[in-house]
């Protein structure tokens, strides 16, 4: 099974995210902030991260640099899953690492096209 | 409020159903006729009305032409995606690499294009190859419902729309925002030619095609109108040229004029016209 490490700070989406991951066979674990994150990764490195951008202590955009930056081995996607729609925002994410974007509200569908495209589902 | 589902008088869905056919060829299934109540919801709250009872007396009074539309757009399915079963767009281009290598420009027929979203896939697709050498095909995209003709040139999608399928690196160099929708480059819409057409009725685009893609329509049809549109994909298609149609659907024992390619699964090569005429005889 594939892993997803879901990182938000509300817990409803956490709870929304984690349920249709585990439809699509994902085993699923949680983060509330990008440090909390970032000591996961270094314990166990998922397949894929699911992102959010505004978050407290360290933000989605701090984690991810600080990701691409770390001794991990494996190279886990990142697919980030905010409310910043904007096309500036995107570039940014992109530009620092990410692999693909969710922009909020999403349902099952999008989400699961998402991972396709990162070849995950 | 309740959400229960309306109760669909068997009138109602005898009309439904009969107009839908009448225009379109397509045919609803007994199976589907729960689609009818949530289809039809959105137009009973346009135009004030509480039963689609009420729907079909506003229908047959007749003093609105435009309802018959409305009504039959509402019952057409139009479930897409960009790059809908992506594997398929590689082969397209594969397929219509030998017109290409012969100097010619392919010619791709997007038939019952819905929204859109299928021909802006071969259009991002084939542009993004111009870029080292390749081909921009003329690219004609149809569909029988007028509404879905007019989002398909407008290029303007929501944001649930716009992330089915698109990777973001293309959405970011083929769309512009614009308030909560996504809009598609003017290069990109200006390289598909749109019109309404009938598959069942009308004649086909002029010009002979290379490829025709007609994904997830047929199987809405009944048998003697999927005769009437391959015979016209036939006329449509030059010899040699390809079909291609979706998962659930085939040629096999359902036409002479289309045999399964033996180089690219799910894809039909055009039956040269002696060998036809042989089988026929």
């Amino acid at each position: 099974m594939k892993t997803c490490l879901v990182v938000d700070d509300s817990k409803v989406i956490r709870k929304v995210a984690r349920h249709i991951l585990e439809t699509l066979d994902f085993t699923v674990t949680e983060a509330c902030d990008g440090r909390e994150a970032l000591e996961a990764c270094l314990v166990s490195a998922p397949d894929v991260i699911l992102l959010d951008w505004n978050m407290p202590v360290m933000s989605g955009m701090d984690f991810l640099r600080a990701l691409r930056e770390s001794a991990i081995p494996s190279r886990p996607k990142v697919v980030f899953c905010t409310t910043e729609n904007g096309m500036a925002y995107i570039r940014a994410a992109i530009e620092a690492g990410a692999d693909e974007y969710v922009m909020k509200p999403f349902d099952r569908d999008t989400l699961e096209s998402k991972l396709q495209i990162v070849g995950m589902a | 409020m309740s959400a229960a589902p309306l109760p669909v008088s068997q009138v109602a869905l005898n009309v439904f159903s009969a107009l839908l056919e009448a225009r379109t060829g397509q045919r609803i299934a007994s199976y589907r006729s729960w689609r009818i109540d949530t289809a039809l919801k959105p137009l009973l709250r346009t135009h004030g009305l509480d039963t689609l009872d009420q729907l079909v007396t506003l229908l047959l009074d007749g003093n609105d032409p435009r309802i018959g539309d409305q009504i039959v757009d509402a019952l057409l399915n139009q479930e897409t995606s960009f790059f809908r079963d992506a594997p398929i767009f590689d082969l397209v281009v594969e397929a219509v690499a030998g017109v290409e290598a012969a100097g010619r420009r392919p010619r791709i027929w997007c038939a019952g294009c819905s929204t859109g979203q299928e021909p802006l896939s071969l259009a991002i697709l084939f542009a993004e190859r111009v870029d080292t050498g390749g081909t921009m095909p003329e690219i004609v995209a149809t569909d029988v419902s007028d509404a879905a003709v007019a989002r398909t040139r407008a290029g303007r999608f929501n944001q649930f729309e716009i992330q089915r399928g698109l990777p973001i690196r293309r959405m970011m160099r083929w769309f512009d925002a614009d308030g909560d929708d996504w809009v598609a480059k003017p290069e990109l819409t200006r390289s598909v030619a749109v019109r309404r057409q009938n598959l069942v009725s009308d004649r086909p685009p002029a010009g002979a095609f290379d490829l025709v893609l007609c994904r997830n329509v047929l199987l809405y049809l009944s048998t003697e109108a999927k005769a009437e549109v391959f015979e016209r994909f036939a006329t449509a298609i030059r010899p040699g040229g390809t079909l291609v149609l979706g998962a659930g659907e085939t040629v096999i024992g359902q036409t002479r004029l289309f045999e399964p390619s033996r180089t690219l699964r799910g894809f039909y090569d055009r039956v040269a016209v002696p060998a036809v005429q042989r089988r026929v005889a």
